[in-house]
């Protein structure tokens, strides 16, 4: 039965949501099985960006990685992005609707870290060739087929986020592969672009950025749609990000790797999850995108069957005089006083699916309220309807509003506010939404929240944006050169994986092995100082993670580590001691060994006259009647001996001692 | 014709693909020793060397295989770009001024072919009305495509062409002329239209763009959105070059046609009014004089036509240490004015006082204007400058050495009588020398450094 048919008065948008929910088939993540990822056709690919280590950026001679605050910059340059015509006399849809939008695009530019080729005024210079060895060697690392000549291309960006309106980017490699624990995923290619700017502010028509990271040496490694559920896209963004990694010659830290998450379901649209930050965030993010658009389409279903000529559809509109609203709510009022235009909008036949389910906490709704913001420039909240959770208006106050555009009970009505400037954009925008919703779903880019939704940030840009820079000659890249290159390659990280595990390093410290590329100190010290991997591994991935995050340091010269076993194994002192070093030196990094064991008050004593010691301090254990003796006697008297033993002798030889000296 | 299957190739890469039975166009599967690459084969830029073949892969890159790696190639399809640019009617508007634009092979708009990467040229209203929708809502446009050369190649026989073009067309009442030019020679062009054109009763505008109108950035159609409201609506009646005022998207400057000059490479904002200020701002509502004076927009027809230009007129930017045996060859080779271009106030050295005198003795007519740029002429400050005076150089104030140049051709080209070249070189038509230079004139950031960094930072650069 279709509950829509009814003309029933009382209408429950919370029963409503959670219906729809229930018939998407939503389970949480946690919840969620293979299963339940085949049923729905879950789908994913990855474009993992990752910034290269060079001290100058991609096509000036500005230094790399040098940032400002956003309110510290010399001047401000303000420029709008035309869309140019498409091959086909088209234009482009992202272009279309960044040209809608009527954005003013403000630059704030240091002089430290921005030229003129920065802001546009001068063409670009020879590329980088620190950068360009670098994504070869990736490339290599990426089995990928390498091109014989790298050709600079433009790619069109109109959101203003690099201020010539297109980003220069080459290809480098094509189809390769990266291994996972159960199975391969495949790379549609890795290029080298320039990096954009960062986003300071964007309300209502102006878009205020950065320019200190624009042009930074970028790569973006894409896969092949092919994870067939969460949990591989996040495998596969690791693998490909401790790849990158294991170089040393890419950058680190917040936004040096960021990744677009590619997601569909079975009769769904590719679309594009934006800056990712952190892959512990993909599952959450890609579950909940394939679980949209599946709701998406059972909404699609819903909806063609009330609506045949999809074509024919079209939104009423009418304004509303403020005055005949009693009583006024204040988000209404402020619009009044800002002498802001209101209209009521009358969605035909749409009863039900403003309050459709689309992603955990949030419903159909919302997508047309974030295309608006986006689109229309209207800052949120920008609507009111009648299928709200926590209504704003009474059902009696919609009725009366809706009579002017002769709604009836299968109708969804909203309400819009606005400078007049912006409203035909809006309601273009809002028609244009719910007509996409007859359709499928819009191929759009989405901003990934904390919470693991996403919410809209622009439409999908066309293939048709892409043509040769003819500001840079073409880059010839011969054999000799690559296998130059390919000598000093470090081996595959999925080799190490496996070298880790037979050297019996336990498993939960690989992750932060691989993403401080810890994995050469590791076998360095193997190597050169033949110290048990198991050891050093284990130090490091436990001790040393934990000790770090507690001190809360980011910068810690890692080869200190080797020095430190270095000198355990030179003084013939035991490993062990390094757990107890580590604190100070992660607070003195400069105090040198000796120093170090003096302020822990260590004294080097050899094994046997600790082991003398044994029956004197035996003879001062007390028995306590509450403790079984034997266990107590023994945890006693190694409590007694361990801090002077530690590093002076293998704590598991006392502790047979202990044992034998008891007996 | 088997040239044109493929576009671009000789040498190795031509043999390759011929061998393999692939065309440009061909989509294609390469088999290489670095793995198989699939795409669509490009045509080759002719410069670009013979060891390489253009591919377009299915994302939408182009990369170039070397044909040293290839194994083999196989044709399994091929598609023919074709390409026009979309033309939709100029809308005509009652009560919007006429203006007419002439084309001189400047890419004012254009659109860009994906596939080739090729900048198609809008040119004709219809395709101008596609690409700047705006320009319908500031004017009735016609348009005519007078030449196409690019901006360097511009020289006398265009500016007689245009200036003879700008006659008829004022007769046939037009409210306002735009011609789209390239940048590079925008100010030569300026200054000859100026002196050809005289007693004008209409504006006539000059515009390119810095950054083609195929990126997104592009200062073209915002350029010509001021160039035509300025032809159209201005009443400022004289030729003027109108481009970027700030680099930033604000507004535009009306440059006066003699007194412009392109004084950076690449930047937006390349042109400057020198030795005074520009004549306006514009925006696309309003046009605000900056200037007080200026010939103002009648409703006659009686313009004046002087397409007159000797091509008998060179150029000496002097150095130190010049020796004499430079100006001598000038003096053989037959030319018959020379423009020095001095240091300082206008000084050369000693050593080329006999070289003046054998080319005045000659009858050859030497102007000298400034290395300097900004600022006047001013031989009686030393002897060296009365010594060239009395040698027969004759200091031209502070009209700009490319202007000059542009003038001494335009004056010989009416007459070689000595006194009669001085007179008319002196009188300015159009300020190209002025009474005097405004505080303000001379406007360069370097003189007050905190005050210009508050000031940039404060208002858009």
């Amino acid at each position: 039965m279709n509950q829509f048919s009814k003309m029933d008065k009382s209408f429950d948008a919370q029963a409503n949501y959670e219906r729809s929910r229930a018939e998407a088939g939503y389970v949480p993540r946690n919840e969620a099985r293979q299963q339940d990822y085949d049923r729905i056709g879950f789908m994913s690919g990855l474009e993992v960006h990752q910034q290269l280590l060079t001290k100058e950026k991609l096509f000036c001679h500005c230094p790399a990685g040098v940032y400002n605050k956003s309110h510290e910059y010399d001047a401000e340059i303000v420029r709008h992005m035309r869309p140019t015509l498409s091959e086909l006399g088209e234009y482009d849809g992202t272009a279309l609707m960044e040209f809608k939008t009527r954005k003013e695009i403000v630059y704030r530019i240091k002089n430290a870290t921005a030229c003129t080729y920065e802001v546009d005024d001068t063409p670009p210079f020879p590329i980088n060739r620190e950068a360009l060895g670098i994504a070869i060697e990736i490339s290599l690392l990426s089995k990928l087929n390498i091109v014989g000549e790298v050709h600079i291309t433009r790619k069109q960006y109109l959101d203003g986020s690099i201020p010539t309106g297109f980003q220069r980017t080459a290809i480098i490699g094509v189809e390769g592969e990266i291994p996972l624990r159960n199975k391969t995923i495949r790379l549609i290619q890795l290029s080298i672009e320039e990096d954009s700017c960062r986003e300071i502010s964007d309300i209502g028509h102006k878009r205020v950025y950065k320019t200190d990271r624009l042009g930074m040496p970028l790569i973006e490694t894409v896969t092949y749609p092919e994870c067939m559920n969460p949990d591989e896209v996040h495998e596969a963004c690791d693998y490909i990000r401790f790849l990158n990694r294991s170089t040393g010659k890419v950058r680190t830290g917040i936004g040096a790797g960021r990744q677009d998450v590619n997601v569909s379901c079975k009769g769904g649209t590719r679309v594009e999850i934006k800056g990712v930050a952190h892959t512990k965030w993909i599952p959450e993010l890609t579950h909940n995108e394939a679980f949209r658009q599946w709701s998406l389409l059972l909404l699609r279903n819903k909806l063609t069957e009330r609506i045949t000529d999809s074509s024919a559809w079209k939104v009423q509109v009418a304004d509303v005089n403020a005055e005949t609203i009693e009583p006024l709510p204040d988000i209404l009022q402020q619009a009044t006083d800002l002498k802001h235009d209101i209209k009521i909008i009358r969605l035909p036949n749409f009863k039900g699916a403003l309050s459709h389910f689309t992603q955990p906490g949030k419903m159909f709704a919302n997508e047309l309220s974030d295309r608006l913001k986006v689109i229309a420039c209207l800052e949120k909240p920008n609507m009111l309807h009648n299928e709200m959770l926590v209504p704003a208006l009474t059902e009696a106050q919609w009725t009366l509003m809706g009579k002017k555009l002769k709604a009836n009970g299968n109708d969804a009505l909203m309400l819009i506010w606005g400078p007049q400037d912006d409203m035909k954009t809006a309601i273009e925008t809002i028609e244009e939404r719910c007509k996409m919703a007859l359709d499928g779903i819009p191929p759009e880019t989405r901003k990934s929240l904390p919470d693991g939704t996403t919410i809209f940030e622009r439409v999908l840009p066309g293939a048709d944006r892409m043509y040769p820079d003819t500001d840079s000659a073409p880059i010839p890249l011969a054999d000799s050169y690559i296998d130059n290159l390919s000598k000093n390659m470090p081996e595959d990280v999925i080799k190490r994986y496996h070298q880790l595990k037979k050297w019996g390093v336990p498993e939960d410290t690989y992750t932060y092995i691989f993403s401080k590329n810890l994995y050469p100190l590791i076998s360095d010290m193997h190597e050169k100082l033949g110290i048990d991997p198991k050891i050093t591994g284990t130090f490091i991935g436990h001790k040393l993670k934990h000790e770090l995050g507690k001190a809360g340091k980011d910068k810690f010269k890692m080869k200190t580590i080797f020095h430190l076993f270095a000198f355990l194994k030179e003084n013939k002192l035991d490993y062990r001691l390094a757990w107890r070093m580590l604190p100070e030196l992660i607070v003195h990094p400069r105090l040198d060994f000796d120093s170090l064991l003096n302020t822990l008050k260590f004294k080097k004593t050899d094994e046997d006259s600790i082991l003398a010691k044994l029956p004197f301090v035996g003879e001062k254990f007390e028995v306590n009647p509450k403790k079984p003796e034997s266990q107590h006697r023994h945890n006693w008297i190694m409590g007694q001996l361990r801090n002077l033993a530690t590093g002076n002798i293998d704590l598991t030889k006392l502790a047979m001692a202990v044992k034998a000296n008891q007996a | 014709m088997s040239d044109d299957i493929f576009q671009g190739y000789k040498g190795e890469a031509l043999g390759l693909l011929k061998k393999f039975n692939t065309r440009v166009w061909g989509q294609a599967s390469i088999e290489t020793s670095r793995g198989k690459f699939v795409g669509t084969v490009l045509p080759r830029s002719e410069n670009d060397d013979d060891q390489h073949i253009v591919l377009k892969i299915p994302t939408g890159y182009n990369i170039g295989i070397d044909v040293k790696t290839v194994i083999s190639i196989v044709e399994t399809g091929y598609k023919k770009a074709n390409y026009k640019i979309p033309e939709k009617q100029f809308p005509v508007t009652p009560g919007l001024p006429k203006v007419k634009l002439f084309g001189t092979g400047g890419t004012i708009a254009s659109r860009l072919d994906y596939r080739t990467g090729a900048v198609i040229p809008a040119f004709s209203p219809g395709e101008l009305y596609g690409a700047v929708p705006e320009l319908a809502d500031i004017c009735n446009l016609e348009t005519e495509k007078l030449f196409a050369v690019f901006s360097e190649n511009m020289g006398p026989k265009q500016y007689i062409a245009l200036a003879k073009a700008i006659g008829k067309e004022i007769e046939q009442g037009v409210d306002g002329i735009v011609i789209g030019h390239g940048t590079d020679t925008l100010h030569h062009t300026g200054a000859a239209l100026t002196f050809m054109c005289q007693n004008l009763p209409v504006p006539v505008v000059l515009v390119g763009s810095q950054r083609s109108s195929d990126r997104p950035s592009s200062d073209a159609a915002l350029n010509l959105m001021h160039a035509m409201k300025a032809a159209g609506q201005s009443d400022i009646a004289e030729v003027m070059v109108c481009m970027f005022g700030p680099t930033s998207d604000e507004y535009g400057l009306l440059h006066k046609g003699t007194r412009v000059r392109k004084m950076h490479s690449s930047y937006r904002s390349t042109f400057r009014t020198i030795g005074d200020t520009p004549l306006a701002m514009i925006n696309r509502k309003e046009i605000t004089p900056i200037h007080k004076t200026y010939h103002k927009r009648r409703n006659d027809r009686n313009v004046k036509i002087m397409p007159y230009f000797s091509d008998e007129v060179t150029m000496l930017y002097y150095y130190p240490g010049m020796r004499p045996d430079t100006l001598d060859a000038l003096i053989d080779a037959g030319y018959k004015g020379i423009i020095f271009v001095g240091t300082g106030l206008g000084h050369v050295n000693k050593e080329l006082y006999p070289a003046i005198e054998r080319a005045h003795a000659k009858g050859v007519h030497m102007f000298m204007t400034l290395q300097t740029i900004w600022g006047y002429v001013h031989m009686f400050v030393y002897d060296t400058g009365r010594d060239m005076m009395a040698k027969g150089i004759i200091p031209a104030g502070n009209m700009l050495p490319e202007v000059a140049w542009v003038k001494l051709s335009w004056v010989l080209g009416q007459t070689n009588d000595p006194a009669e070249v001085k007179r008319l070189m002196l009188t300015p038509v159009n300020d190209e020398i002025t009474d005097r230079e405004p505080y303000n004139g001379y406007l360069v950031y370097q003189g007050g450094v905190p005050e210009v960094e508050a000031f940039i930072k404060k208002v858009h650069k």
